[in-house]
This record gives C-alpha cells, sequence and structure tokens, in this order.
C-alpha cells in the first residue's frame, strides 16, 4: 500500500486507524481502540501495537472514526452544468467534507427521469470513494405532469423521487406519487413550497425585507406545503420527506404529525441553524440568497428545537454549487443557493456542538444514521468483518475556511473566512481512503 | 465638519448630525441657484456619471442640473434594464466605469442594493439615485429641507405617508430620516400596500385618510402605481381615489394647517386631487427646487467639502 499522503484517495491494503474513540450512535459504541482494516473490510477491533504492524497506521488519537456520513441532498449539476460541478468534483468535495455518501437530486439537464441517466450517474460514480445515490424525478421533466417509470428507476437505483427545486403543486398529482412510489418502498422527498405565495420572491418575507425592501418569501409558503404534504402521506400511508425544512410553523406541523405516527421524516440544513435574515442586509447573494431563505431567529431556535427533540431527522446541505457569473451580481437577478459539502462538518462541530448544546453521538445519528435510514441504505456497522464505511474528523481542530482551496468548482458559501472547530480528517469507503488536507 | 461616509446609499444609518450637515449646507446652495448666474465652480474638474438603468425624467434632470452649478463635467448612461435583459452584466458595466476614472456615480436601479453593489466595487462616491423599493436618501433629504422651511421644527411633527408603501423607496428613506430627526412618522394605504411589520420601523399605520388628515401635520402623498390595479393588491383607482384620494373635502376636516407634499410624477384625481395639489398649503414645486439645492450639497460634502460657516458664501 502506497503512502498515506494528505489531499490523497488510496486503495488500502492493511491499514491501522490507531487510539480512535470509535462512536457508532446506533449501536450505542462509544469506545477507543485499534481498527484494523484490510481492503474494504474490518479485519480486527482491539489494542494491536503499532510497532510491529505491518501496514500503514494512521495516528487517530484525539479524533473520532464514525460510520460514514452520508448527505442526502446534494445538487452535482451533471449532467448539463458540468460548469457548475460534475460528479467527480462533487465527489471530492464530499470527501473533503468527510462524506462517504451522497444523494443527488435529479434537477440536472437533461432531469433524471430515465434509467439510462440514473445508470449515466451511476457510472461517473464507480471508481470514486463516494457513493452516489441517485433520487430520480417525481415527473418527466420535472414538468408536474407525468409520473416517470418509478418501478424501473428504483430498480436501477434510485433511492428516493423528488421534482426538488420545484413542488409537485397539483395535490392529486401529490398523492398518486406517493401512491406509486410507496410501492417500491421509496420516499418522496418534497421541496415543500406553496408557489403562488413564494414566486418571485428573493429572501424571507419579514422586518428585513420591509427594511430592504426585496420581495419576501413568506414562511407560509412552506407551512402550507408541509402542512399539505403531511396530510397526504397520512392519508395515503406512504412515507414523505421534507426536504429543507426552514420555518417554525414546519417543525410545529412535522412534530404534530410525527407523534400521530404519521410516516414524515424531515431534514434542515446548517445555514438555516446558523444565519437568519439579517445577513441579507449585506446584499450578498453568493453567501446569503438561497431558496428556503434564511429566516428569523425565532425559526432558527424552533429548528434547532426540532433537532434535539427528533421532529427533524437529519442534517443535510442542499449543497447548491454555481458559477460566479450567477453570483457576483445585483440580488434580485442572482441564482438561489449556497454550497455545503466542505463546510457541513465544521459549521455543525462549530455553531452546534462546540457551545455544548449538541453532543457526538447526536449529530453521528443527525448525518449518518438517519440520513441512510430514510434512504432505505444497509446501516453501517463499525465491527470485525463489517465493510469499512467510515467518516474519522477531529472534534478540536481549528481551520478557516478558504473557498479558493475548495473541492467543489463552487464559491458560493456563507463561511467563507469564518474559523471552525472541528474538521474532517479522512474518509474510508469502498476500499478506498481519502485523508484530508 | 465633514460627512462621515463617502458615499450616501440610504438613510437608515445616517446620523442626525450628517443630516443637518447636509440639510445646511443645502441652504447656502439654494441661496447660490437664487443668484443671476446661478453656479459656482465648486467641482471643476470633477466627473459625474448619471447611471440610469430605470426610466426617470425629474431625478435625473435634477441631479444633472445640481452637477452643472457645481461646474463638473457630468456624462449621462442610461440603459433600459440591467443583466435581466441579456445585456451587459452589471459588473461589466461598475468595471467600465472604474475604468475611466469616474469620481461620482449616480446610480438609479430597479434592484435593491445595486448602489451597495458598486460601493463594493468601484473607487468612485456612490449616490444611491433610487435602488428598487429600498431607498431614495435624495428624496428623503429634498422632503425634509422643505419641511424645514414651512415648519418650525422637524421634532415632534407629525408627518403621514400615504399610498403604496411596500413598494415605495420614497416611504423608506422617509420614514428613516424623519424619525432620526425626531419626527413621528405615519402610513396610510390599503393593507395589501403596507410592508410587513412596518410598524417596527417607527411608523404608525393609519387605516383611514379621515383618520390621518385628522392628526397629521403634513401629508406626504406617493404616487400610485396605475398598474398595480387588478393584481390582487387593490380592486381598482376608482375605489382607491374613493378610500385614500386627498381631496378637498377631506383636507377641509383637518384640525391643524397642513402641509401637502408629493414626490412627484401625480396622478392628478387619483391619490391628490388638483384643488389640493395646487393649493396653498402644497409645498410640492418647493420640493423640486430644493431637489437641485440637496443634491448639490451632497455632491459637495461627499467630495470632502466642509461645513459653510454662518453668512459664509460659495464663490
Amino acid at each position: 500500500m502506497p503512502k498515506l499522503n494528505s489531499d490523497q484517495t488510496v486503495h488500502i491494503e492493511k491499514l491501522l486507524l490507531k487510539g480512535a474513540r470509535i462512536l457508532d450512535s446506533a449501536h450505542k459504541l462509544d469506545e477507543t481502540a485499534d481498527i484494523l482494516i484490510q481492503k474494504d473490510t474490518i479485519q480486527e477491533i482491539s489494542s494491536i501495537p503499532s510497532d510491529t504492524f505491518k501496514g500503514t497506521v494512521l495516528d487517530c488519537a484525539g479524533l473520532v472514526v464514525a460510520p460514514g456520513f452520508c448527505d442526502m441532498h446534494v445538487h452535482l449539476r451533471e449532467p448539463g452544468r458540468e460548469d457548475k460541478e460534475t460528479i467527480e468534483t462533487g465527489c471530492a468535495a464530499a470527501a473533503a467534507g468527510g462524506f462517504t455518501a451522497v444523494a443527488c437530486m435529479p434537477n440536472t439537464k437533461p432531469p433524471l427521469d430515465n434509467r439510462s441517466l440514473i445508470e449515466f450517474v451511476q457510472e461517473r460514480a464507480e471508481y470514486l470513494l463516494t457513493d452516489v445515490h441517485p433520487v430520480a424525478a417525481i415527473t418527466k421533466g420535472l414538468k408536474g405532469e407525468e409520473l416517470t417509470e418509478m418501478g424501473e428507476l428504483a430498480e436501477a437505483g434510485a433511492v428516493a423521487f423528488s421534482d426538488d427545486g420545484r413542488p409537485v403543486f397539483d395535490s392529486d398529482q401529490f398523492r398518486r406519487a406517493l401512491e406509486y412510489a410507496g410501492m417500491f418502498n421509496r420516499p418522496i422527498i418534497e421541496h415543500s413550497e406553496e408557489l403562488s405565495l413564494a414566486e418571485g420572491g428573493h429572501m424571507n418575507e419579514g422586518f428585513v425585507s420591509t427594511q430592504l425592501g426585496l420581495k419576501g418569501i413568506p414562511p407560509i409558503s412552506e407551512d402550507i406545503a408541509v402542512a399539505r404534504n403531511v396530510l397526504i402521506a397520512e392519508y395515503v400511508g406512504k412515507p414523505v420527506h421534507i426536504a429543507h425544512v426552514s420555518t417554525a410553523g414546519s417543525v410545529r406541523i412535522i412534530r404534530e404529525a410525527k407523534s400521530r405516527g404519521v410516516p414524515v421524516t424531515a431534514e434542515t440544513c446548517p445555514h438555516y441553524l446558523i444565519f437568519t435574515d439579517e445577513m441579507v442586509k449585506t446584499f450578498d447573494p453568493n453567501k446569503y440568497k438561497m431558496n428556503p431563505p434564511l429566516r428569523t431567529e425565532a425559526d432558527r431556535l424552533a429548528l434547532l428545537d426540532g433537532l434535539k427533540d427528533g421532529t427533524i431527522d437529519a442534517i443535510a446541505t442542499d449543497h447548491a454549487p454555481h458559477t460566479i457569473d450567477d453570483k457576483d451580481c445585483e440580488f434580485d437577478v442572482a441564482a438561489f443557493g449556497i454550497i455545503g459539502l466542505e463546510t457541513s462538518i465544521g459549521s455543525v462541530l462549530s455553531h452546534l456542538v462546540q457551545n455544548g448544546k449538541f453532543k457526538l453521538p447526536k449529530i453521528i445519528e443527525l448525518m449518518s444514521v438517519n440520513p441512510r435510514k430514510i434512504l432505505g441504505l444497509d446501516p453501517i456497522e463499525i465491527k470485525a468483518g463489517a465493510r469499512a464505511n467510515l467518516t474519522v474528523f477531529d472534534p478540536k481542530a481549528e481551520w478557516t475556511v478558504d473557498p479558493t482551496q475548495f473541492k467543489s468548482k463552487g464559491r458560493n458559501t456563507p463561511f467563507d473566512g469564518e474559523t471552525f472547530t472541528g474538521k474532517a480528517v479522512a474518509v474510508l469507503n469502498k476500499g478506498m481512503v481519502y485523508l484530508g488536507r | 465638519m465633514q460627512l462621515q461616509s463617502r458615499h450616501l446609499l440610504g438613510l437608515e444609518n445616517v446620523t442626525r448630525d450628517d443630516i443637518t450637515l447636509i440639510l445646511d449646507t443645502a441652504v447656502s446652495f439654494k441661496r447660490v441657484l437664487e443668484r443671476p448666474i446661478p453656479k459656482v465652480p465648486t467641482l471643476r474638474g470633477k466627473t459625474v456619471v448619471n447611471l440610469f438603468f430605470e426610466p426617470s425624467t425629474r431625478t435625473r434632470i435634477s441631479f444633472e442640473l445640481a452637477e452643472k452649478r457645481l461646474s463638473a463635467d457630468s456624462v449621462n448612461f442610461s440603459a433600459s434594464s440591467s443583466s435581466l435583459k441579456k445585456g451587459e452584466t452589471f459588473k461589466d458595466t461598475a468595471r467600465n466605469i472604474e475604468s475611466m476614472m469616474i469620481d461620482f456615480v449616480v446610480i438609479r436601479h430597479s434592484s435593491p442594493g445595486a448602489a451597495h453593489y458598486l460601493a463594493n466595487n468601484v473607487k468612485a462616491s456612490i449616490i444611491n439615485a433610487g435602488d428598487g423599493a429600498h431607498e431614495h436618501p435624495t428624496q428623503a433629504l429634498l422632503d425634509l429641507m422643505t419641511l424645514r422651511e414651512n415648519r418650525e421644527s422637524l421634532k415632534g411633527l407629525k408627518v403621514v405617508i400615504v399610498g403604496d408603501i411596500e413598494h415605495s423607496r420614497v416611504a423608506r428613506s422617509n420614514i428613516y430620516g424623519l424619525l432620526t430627526m425626531g419626527a413621528e412618522v405615519g402610513v396610510c394605504g390599503p393593507s395589501t400596500l403596507l410592508p410587513r411589520e412596518v410598524e417596527r420601523l417607527g411608523a404608525t399605520i393609519y387605516p383611514h385618510i379621515e383618520d390621518a388628515i385628522a392628526e397629521a401635520d403634513v401629508l406626504n402623498i406617493l404616487r400610485i402605481q396605475l398598474e398595480r390595479q387588478g393584481k390582487g393588491l387593490f380592486p381598482s383607482i376608482r375605489e382607491y381615489r374613493n378610500l385614500f384620494g386627498v381631496t378637498r373635502e377631506r383636507v377641509e376636516r383637518a384640525h391643524k394647517p397642513l402641509t401637502i407634499m408629493h414626490p412627484g410624477p401625480m396622478n392628478r384625481g387619483v391619490e391628490i386631487d388638483s384643488d389640493v395639489a395646487d393649493s396653498d398649503a402644497s409645498v410640492i414645486l418647493q420640493q423640486v427646487t430644493n431637489g437641485v439645492a440637496v443634491r448639490m450639497a451632497i455632491l459637495y460634502l461627499l467630495a470632502g467639502g466642509k461645513a459653510m460657516a454662518e453668512g459664509e458664501e460659495h464663490a
């Protein structure tokens, strides 16, 4: 096995993760031990002296080894907008950010609405460390008219269905989509937005939009759509996953639905947990324009409560790379979306864990265990004989975000220049290891 | 005393001292305008670009006159719209201006924040002549100047802004400026045209024009955009006039002497009747005159000019 250099992906022959804190919330595991990995499999977890060990040693003292993190909501832009991101650069960003798996949204050009496109995505990712799980379109061409051939798409490897970027506007169509996708045990991931209220808006509607004179997107445009989606999921008894929850109202509705046993799950994103619409006063769309928009402090606090009590199941990034030209312009002309793969772990550890609000096992649940469960992916176990699908991170390391160093083609991040405490160190998957910078 | 900023992007964060300095300086420039030859060499050699991405007649002419009275070299750039129409991007326009060694850019643009964007991207001093529904600081300053001329004090003065507050940059800048100067501000208009949480800006809401007129010292009546009717915001111009039109009949029921303002251009017979607009209570044309003086003062002060001593005249 070649030497383990930083910022390189190598195939594993024999690798010893020495002195790691192994944390696996699904299996209530929290112990410090050495992990011996051979090719793609964990051979042994015990105390293994490194001086007599014949193989590569990664000193993991002070580091956490967790089941591989999964970002269940990313935009890889390929095919169609390779100037914004490709599957290769997106996966490199995922690895650098500590993710071994991503679920990519189908709003590419053309959209992922047939078998050959699902296969195209999978082929592109075949030899990469990152598992790329395509989400297929709910409707052909994302037009909201005809259902895609979900049976074939599921068989080809689509893990869920979504018309992300747009909601399924027609309630009957949405009902049929849930019923139909349910036959294949695939959830619908719904971008919940009532367009008649939201269209033409550029930021949260509230006091700040009043100050700035920018057209607002009212929080009720999300709440109403979430309520509809939850009601339909309850009626047909099929699972719906609410994408990028941003409002206190959504949290309330989802909490109530869960308490009655409705099959609903939900994700939110680091930026909704950290920033509010006050940031839009900078008029910087490269950092602060996304959909749904940054909301108020009350929404932010409600989302944190929702994470805490299990109303929100997962943290995803909605990684949305854009070119500089799409972002360095007037606020109401700029594209929606920010990137997140390379800042997710750092921002979450800094803003959620460092201040004592959340413990590491909960973070692993939100960023690895639950997203995999929602997408129906095999659970990861850290034990002898299991496949090595691992994220290694340093909860204490300080580093400063420099977008020019990103693997992603996107530079549109609100964290530019911020110093984080907590950093992804390495990822292991498919018999490969990537050691970060 | 000098201004704290080299740009005038809005009034939200401009201090009482700076507003007072601008208004005092404008008074001395108004005297220049009253001379037989109303021109001073103050900005000789300075170059101003009037960058108008939205149609404007009076604001552009007012700025042009202010620039000419100060002997600045000025050029106009009018474009129908920005990058939305697949023309040159706003960024490239900004860069081109930067390359032409310009001292001032006066910008009117449909996007809120456009003036901020320029200020962050070019070295010239930026004057916001209206950015979408965000701010129009020179209009608010000329309104303040006009009020100072007609009323004893701004402090405690009750000004009610009437009309489409939601889409109005004039309303926002006036609210900021008036509150900073110690006035009280009310807003009056259809609920559909009041922005969310407007009262948190410090303005009182008057649902009925009659109540506004009963309590106000000043009405600042906004132009109602005729194209907004029938889009769910209000049913018709007719009903707007019935509910919010400032008519002689309504004005006659005022409890106190009322000052009537309008930033123009007026829709006579809609938001304001001719016998109100042309009455003795109206200061609408004075606003226009003061517009030139205020803009001269701003250009002078942003160029680094200092406060004039009492009685001092511009050479």
